[in-house]
């Protein structure tokens, strides 16, 4: 199988402080690959990294065969590269069906003109609520995401990361923050992610790990402590030892 | 009109019948009281440059001091075209346009790397700097005397300026219509969403792919362009251009006359100007102190009970009076 | 040569009075909008209001110069609190645009003040003897005026300075300039801090005001027209810190007064476009921080 995303001996230091040691890191077509460690084990920044956000030290990105490392965000995002963040970073004041619109209409290179009224652009629109369907958000398309409950943004954090029909898309902790009642929810929406995209989740829920997860990648101080399967991660003495009594968010 | 301008891929973009009031008015004011109709192309002058600010810091969420120097850039551009090439209105119009424009560009891709007290700072700066050229380059600029007696031609040869100052009503009201009519479909275009988008979260366009700066300075040229228009009409209207143009007064007098009507509503920049000018006129010259006095208070009070200005509190009066559970 | 040598000593000399005041003026700036985050464009009012107290202390009251200079800080500094309080506070939340709004409403309620209380036109601080005349340094003779401003202002540079290195206030002051959030976990009374800081930067307006009243005219617009200097010296300096708006304050003070002196028929430009160039090379100021 290819790997659609690489990072090779990336590293990234703050003068003598070391987030990033030589990460090797490859995510594969169709994968479902989670990213756990304890905190300030570097995770946040490999996925800054990998977006462009940050820019490494040394080592190199890869995407889709091609050395991405000096591009800049909105390149790699045209390349098919989408992520959401950590906590939700949305368009508080304009409505949901804005705030995925906004994403699509980059993607359709419609996002710029100035002549006609948005309205016109009924492609965009379309394709927006469809997705919204999709997610079950529909009913709040036109209700502005600053009067949404939280869970409820935290899925259009992820409904705009999918309008970008990204061909790897990083999660960044999609649970974090949502009460239990509503992230039954947030899981169901990642279980329906198109098998075609290649996924990397940084989580702390264990629960949602082991449940979603085909391969998993334990981070410890900016290192690959190990990577393999659930069950060989699970197993893995070392793994345990690093989250002695850390288990569930 | 009392309503923010509903943009977005689910709003609509059609003219609502209320919005058609201020040409009514304006129309009114041309007919029935034709000795205030100075004041009034003076109000109308203010309100397409309090649109261009409102573009930027409205819609776009760029916070500066420094929009007199478009205008100011802008009025004596027309007024030095005229002195030294022709008094036509409408190429002196032309070069305003041009030469805020090409200002604007340059000073924006320059400024808009930044942001916050840099941003701030460095609008400052421009408005200071072309304020000390207008100052001191007194064989171009009159200096602090201005100048006077701009030579002003009738447009397209046909219409006169006369002396009760209509055909410059009229003038400067069709360019605000073109002005009102520019940015309302900037407003409601894709392009105008994606504006919304870099004020309301600058991290969040990036990480869709948006081209932050190039749009931030679209709209900051384009609105540049419109200030010196604005400052255009000026000059050609009063035949007079002077340093008062220019400064941090008059980009701060703007802003307050803009936050009175409401930021982020096309139509705070008709309300607010109508209003202070009006009040200005009559109060002022009562007492200019307690003129000031009163707008300092006035600013005060906005910014801590009444934040969305005039048409904000009509709207909150609207909303109680429909009751609640509308 | 020797009258060129001769200019730049009064350059610099006149540039270093004028450079102190700016700083006396502009360092609370600085400070309170590292601490608070909050963009005070009125803090040119502290300033004006102090040299206007002075002046009405010692011609009203017929107190000496020292005593009314003392009285105005105080009295500013104690006022300046109560806006704080009152008003400022509400705001630290809000956004950057409600501040300028904010701030540009009090400079217009300042000004209306003044003017009705002092009339427009600018008001002379009546100068004690010993201020006034020459004094002699190293075989040259300078006004007397300018030396006392820049002993007095390198004085309370020093006390300034060990202060916040020293004392607890200031490490309480660096701290929440590092992180606000993390200092008010660490139980650091953010509200006294700000409010006492914020004082103590307004009566330090007060003094740079008061002191600098014959470098820097008082008249009822001085919040306008000096804006843009304070800002600069802070902006060019670096927020939060004290070292940056002094070296914000030399350059500006010793820029300004040279090139006004050599090419009078550009007046203020060059500091505008110096201003302009460091910002674009650093926009977090020569010694601020990277944000």
């Amino acid at each position: 199988m290819s790997a659609v995303l690489e990072t090779r001996a990336l590293c990234k230091s703050f003068g003598a402080l070391t987030v990033a040691d030589q990460i090797e890191f490859r995510l594969e077509e169709g994968a479902r690959h989670a990213l756990i460690g304890p905190n300030g084990a570097g995770k946040t920044t490999f996925i800054n990294m990998l977006t462009g956000r940050l820019a490494p030290t040394s080592g190199s990105v890869v995407l889709g065969g091609e050395d991405i490392t000096r591009l800049a965000q909105a390149a790699r995002v045209k390349r098919g590269l989408g992520r959401t963040f950590q906590i939700n970073t949305l368009f508080r004041d304009l409505t949901v069906l804005d705030n995925v619109g906004l994403g699509i209409a980059e993607r359709l290179g419609v996002a710029g003109r100035m002549w006609r009224p948005a309205s016109a652009y009924r492609s965009v629109r379309n394709e927006a609520m469809a997705l919204l369907e999709s997610l079950g958000i529909a009913a709040d398309a036109a209700a502005r995401v600053v009067d949404l409950p939280y869970g409820k943004q935290r899925l259009v954090e992820i409904a705009i990361a999918l309008g970008l029909r990204p061909k790897v898309l990083l999660l960044d902790e999609p649970a974090a923050g949502v009460p239990k009642v509503e992230s039954e929810r947030i899981l169901e929406v990642l279980d329906r992610l198109p098998a075609e995209i290649a996924i990397l989740i940084i989580e702390h829920d264990m629960d949602l790990v082991f449940r979603f997860a085909k391969r998993i990648t334990v981070l410890v101080q900016g290192q690959v402590l190990v990577e393999g399967t659930p069950d060989e991660i699970a197993a893995d003495r070392r793994v345990h030892e690093v989250y002695l009594g850390e288990g569930h968010a | 009109m009392f309503e923010p301008a509903s943009i977005g891929y689910s709003g609509s973009a059609r003219l609502r019948p209320v919005e058609a009031l201020p040409w009514v008015l304006a129309v009114l004011v041309y007919f029935f009281a034709p000795n205030y109709l100075a004041l009034g192309a003076y109000v109308v002058i203010i309100i397409l440059f309090a649109l261009s600010l409102d573009l930027i810091l409205g819609y776009g969420g760029i916070v500066t001091l420094g929009h007199s120097a478009y205008f100011g850039f802008g009025a004596y551009a027309a007024g030095v075209f005229a002195v030294r090439v022709t008094g036509d209105p409408l190429l002196g119009l032309a070069v305003a346009a041009v030469a805020a424009g090409l200002l604007g560009l340059a000073t924006g891709a320059v400024i808009l790397r930044t942001h916050g007290l840099a941003l701030l700072m460095l609008t400052l700066a421009i408005t200071s700097i072309v304020f000390e050229v207008a100052n001191k380059w007194t064989d171009v600029t009159g200096g602090a005397d201005g100048l006077h007696s701009v030579p002003i031609q009738p447009i397209l040869g046909l219409f006169r300026f006369d002396m009760f100052g209509k055909t410059a009503f009229l003038y400067c009201l069709i360019v605000l219509a073109a002005g009102w009519w520019l940015v309302r479909t900037i407003v409601h275009s894709p392009f105008g969403v994606s504006l919304a988008g870099t004020r309301e979260n600058d991290v969040r366009m990036h990480a869709i792919g948006a081209p932050v700066y190039r749009r931030r300075l679209q709209a900051y040229t384009i609105s540049a362009m419109l200030a010196g228009i604005a400052g255009g009409l000026l000059t050609q209207t009063t035949q007079f251009v002077g340093l008062s143009v220019l400064g941090f007064e008059r980009s701060g007098e703007l802003l307050v006359m803009l936050v009175l009507g409401g930021v982020r509503r096309i139509y705070g920049a008709f309300v607010g100007p109508l209003v202070f000018i009006v009040a200005q006129d009559y109060l002022a010259k009562q007492s200019p102190e307690y003129w000031t006095l009163g707008i300092g208070v006035l600013l005060i009070f906005i910014v801590m009970f009444a934040r969305g200005g005039l048409l904000g509190l009509l709207d909150r009066a609207r909303a109680k009076l429909k009751g609640p559970g509308r | 040569m020797e009258a060129f040598l001769a200019s730049l000593v009064s350059i610099a000399f006149h540039g270093l009075a004028y450079g102190m005041i700016l700083y006396a003026i502009s360092v609370g700036l600085s400070v309170t909008m590292g601490l608070m985050g909050f963009v005070n464009l009125a803090h040119g009012v502290f300033a004006m209001a102090g040299g206007y107290l002075m002046i009405t202390a010692m011609t009203k009251l017929g107190m000496a110069w020292l005593p009314a200079l003392v009285l105005a800080c105080i009295v500013v500094a104690l006022g300046s609190m109560v806006l704080e309080r009152l008003l400022y506070s509400r705001l630290y939340t809000a956004g950057e645009l409600e501040q300028v709004l904010f701030t540009i409403g009090l400079i217009f309620v300042a000004v209306a003040v003044a003017r009705l209380a002092y009339g427009p036109l600018p008001l002379a601080a009546p100068l004690p003897e010993f201020m006034k005349g020459q004094t002699e340094l190293l075989g040259r003779s300078f006004p007397s005026y300018r030396v006392v401003v820049i002993v007095s202002s390198a004085v309370l540079i020093a006390v300034l300075w060990i202060g916040l290195e020293r004392t607890r206030w200031g490490a309480m002051v660096r701290a929440a300039v590092d992180n606000r959030a993390m200092a008010q976990s660490v139980g650091i009374n953010t509200v006294r801090l700000f409010t006492f800081t914020f004082a103590l930067g307004s009566g330090l307006a007060a003094l740079g005001g008061a002191l600098g009243a014959d470098l820097i005219a008082m008249t009822p617009t001085y919040p306008f027209e000096q804006l843009v200097y304070f800002l600069i010296v802070v902006s060019i300096g670096g927020l939060g810190t004290l070292r940056g708006p002094f070296l914000g304050a030399l350059l500006i003070g010793i820029g300004d007064t040279a090139c006004k002196y050599w090419v009078p028929q550009f007046g203020a430009f060059f500091v505008y476009a110096a201003t302009m160039a460091i910002l674009l090379y650093r926009p977090q100021g020569l010694l601020g921080k990277k944000t």
